[in-house]
């Protein structure tokens, strides 16, 4: 087990650069996860680690040494791959130990390895199996049983659920989150699903465009994004951003949405926001959750208004709304029993101690 | 849903029978039933009329009778080949250097393949369409040059090819090399390029990859591969007309025609049954790996 760290990597094919210098400093024991869109940059950095990929510049140690020249078998990782890659001739039992055969390892370590990380799969049933007689998620734990046996530095994982059906995928998300705590290994995962990044890592690495956008906490992340793109891709459904400005009334400051919308922000927000330029062009960031259905009884911080709905989308526990506001589409989550109808209106409250003020041009959050 | 539903009832009742699918099927079927028929009459007469052939005697042959009967069944044809020093020693050299073409193939065109088709180097590109490109050179432009390579050669080194059976296991490759290389680069293309990341992050050399992963996975195709290689060297006629003369150094196909035919004299009977019994050893190996073969052939087709 190993630290893994990344020092200013950059990666350029031809004209493209695909990573443009990233410094990333992963501890023993951690699960980071790698998260951001397709082409960020995110499988591969992971396959830089790997030794898949050459880098162009900068430099990745693993355990403390520099690894740039060393080749993928000598730096002691083990990988799971999107499409599983089980070698289709080989059982179960053989796929697994397989890279244990390779260093000649005997045959009594190698038995006892295969079953303890099969038991600890519950795979057992199928370790004389063929890859093809098994079900995705089974393949997926084979996978990851190939990755146990050898006892790596690291475990590295590219996009491993994204070929499993969406409720085999919750599943595998505990069973992987479960050999974590069993096991311990240092391990860096790779997804485009934020939802898998928030529930699986201690701390979340959000990429974009080949750069590190913010490093944090799944929490971290959600309530104190640093950028207009991490806060609209960490939570589901996404923040709601609206064109605003701060304005002064009455010795008070207040954010101004539409000619219509405007309210006194709390306490709290106001002193934060002091020195924020009046005429600058912002956008208030509220999540969902934020915007709810008017209770006659309100928190401090807490204001109203009136809109009229487009469309709702009753989930059960909750229904969402959407509404448009100066030329913004906006989601809120309201309990079912507040009356939200597509094309009624319905008074709404806004939870401002929970909001964002961000620069519109720079995307940065105030 | 409930909404089509009761549009469908209300709507009148469809000809089911006009343009279905199974009708369409029906149809090509028996279209299909037909040509292969039609094919299958087409390429088993030659060989049955050899079988017919090889039964009778010589008196029969020539006799102006029924051809596709026999009235006096003899299998002396067949007594008198399979106990001929002559047509062993053409059957063994035919043996020997199919086994030895096929062998020196596979050891050229699979570990090429696999560098043309995984190890990205500079040119690779090029020479994979390169490979293939040399097996549209047809055999008969090239047997001259060859016979005057090997004349040089025996000149400078003193080592003589030219009328020695191992001859033919130089010239054959040039042959089976290219199209087996090419097979191969299609199949092992088809294979997920995961499935090598994943043997060398479990530590395995590309030896060891190619060995212990891409060959078992990619059998069929290099089944399929091997009866190329196999059929080609086993039916190839021109070159070792060519190349070999002495009746010792003789393969199949070139001893028939040379021991069988003496001036115009044609031994009709024994030309057959040497003809079949050379046809058996490919058939035998088709039979046996038919699967394979197919299985090889699809995915070189969809994939190459």
């Amino acid at each position: 087990m190993a630290d893994v760290t990344l020092r200013k990597v950059i990666k350029r094919y031809d004209e493209v650069e695909a990573v443009r210098g990233i410094d990333l400093d992963i501890a023993d024991h951690e699960f980071v996860v790698l998260v951001g869109p397709s082409g960020c940059g995110k499988s591969t950095t992971l396959r830089m680690i790997a030794g898949l990929e050459d880098i162009t510049d900068g430099d990745i140690m693993i355990g403390g040494d520099v690894v740039n020249d060393v080749p993928p078998k000598d730096r002691d990782i083990a990988m799971v791959f999107q499409n599983y890659a089980l070698y289709p001739h080989m059982t179960v039992a053989e796929n697994m130990s397989f890279g244990l055969r390779l260093k000649h390892y005997p045959k009594a370590e190698i038995t006892s390895r295969v079953t303890e990380a099969a038991r600890m799969l519950d795979i057992t049933d199928l370790i004389d199996r063929k890859p093809k007689q098994l079900s995705g998620g089974q393949r997926q734990r084979v996978a990851m049983g190939r990755a146990i046996v050898r006892n790596p530095k690291v475990f590295l994982f590219d996009e491993p659920l994204s070929n499993l059906d969406a409720k085999l995928r919750v599943q595998m998300r505990i069973e992987i989150k479960k050999v974590h705590q069993k096991v311990r290994t240092t391990t860096v995962y790779v997804t485009h699903d934020q939802v898998e990044a928030m529930t699986l890592a201690d701390r979340v690495v959000v990429m974009n465009h080949g750069r590190i956008e913010q490093i944090g906490t799944p929490n971290e992340l959600y309530h104190h994004p640093a950028t207009r793109f991490v806060a609209g891709f960490i939570g589901s459904p996404a923040m709601n951003f609206v064109p605003a400005r701060l304005e002064e009334v009455g010795g008070k400051l207040h954010i101004r949405l539409t000619d219509r919308i405007g309210f006194p922000l709390p306490e709290s927000r106001a002193a934060r926001y002091q020195n924020v330029a009046r005429n600058e062009k912002l956008l208030l960031g509220l999540r969902p959750e934020h915007i709810t259905e008017a209770n006659a009884h309100l928190e401090p911080g807490v204001e109203t208004f009136d809109t009229v709905l487009d469309v709702t989308e009753p989930m059960g526990m909750e229904t969402l709304i959407y509404f448009t506001l100066e030329g913004a589409q906006i989601c809120g989550r309201v309990n079912p029993n507040a009356g939200a109808r597509d094309g009624g209106p319905l008074r709404l409250a806004v939870d401002l101690n929970n909001m964002h003020l961000l620069n519109e041009v720079t995307g940065v959050v105030l | 849903m409930t909404n089509t539903a009761v549009i469908d009832k209300a709507a009148p009742t469809r000809n089911v029978r006009y343009g279905s699918m199974s009708r369409d099927r029906t149809w090509a079927l028996r279209w299909s039933y037909f040509f292969l028929t039609l094919f299958a009459i087409f390429s088993l007469v030659p060989p049955l009329y050899m079988l017919i052939t090889s039964f009778k005697t010589s008196n029969e042959i020539s006799a102006a009778t029924n051809p596709w009967w026999i009235f006096h069944p003899t299998l002396s044809n067949y007594v008198e080949l399979l106990t001929s020093n002559q047509y062993i020693r053409f059957f063994l050299n035919s043996a020997m250097v199919s086994v030895f073409v096929v062998t020196i193939t596979m050891l050229i065109s699979v570990p090429a393949a696999f560098a043309l088709a995984r190890m990205r180097f500079w040119g690779s590109a090029t020479l994979a369409t390169g490979v293939f490109l040399t097996y549209l050179i047809p055999d008969t432009l090239l047997f001259l040059p060859l016979f005057k390579m090997f004349v040089v050669f025996s000149d400078w080194t003193g080592i003589q090819l030219i009328n020695r059976w191992y001859v033919l296991l130089i010239v054959y490759p040039t042959l089976t090399v290219p199209f087996c290389t090419w097979i191969m680069i299609g199949y092992f293309a088809s294979i997920p390029k995961e499935l090598d990341e994943a043997a060398i992050i479990d530590g395995a050399s590309w030896f060891q990859t190619l060995t212990r992963i891409f060959i078992p996975v990619a059998m069929p195709g290099l089944i399929a591969a091997t009866i190329f290689a196999f059929t080609v060297s086993w039916a190839q006629f021109l070159y070792p007309l060519v190349f070999t003369t002495s009746t010792d150094q003789l393969v199949l196909p070139v001893g028939i025609i040379t021991s069988l035919i003496k001036g115009d004299v044609f031994n009709w009977g024994q030309i057959m049954t040497g003809a079949l019994l050379g046809a058996a050893p490919p058939l035998i190996i088709y039979a046996f790996l038919m699967d394979y073969y197919i299985a090889g052939l699809t995915a070189g087709a969809t994939k190459g």
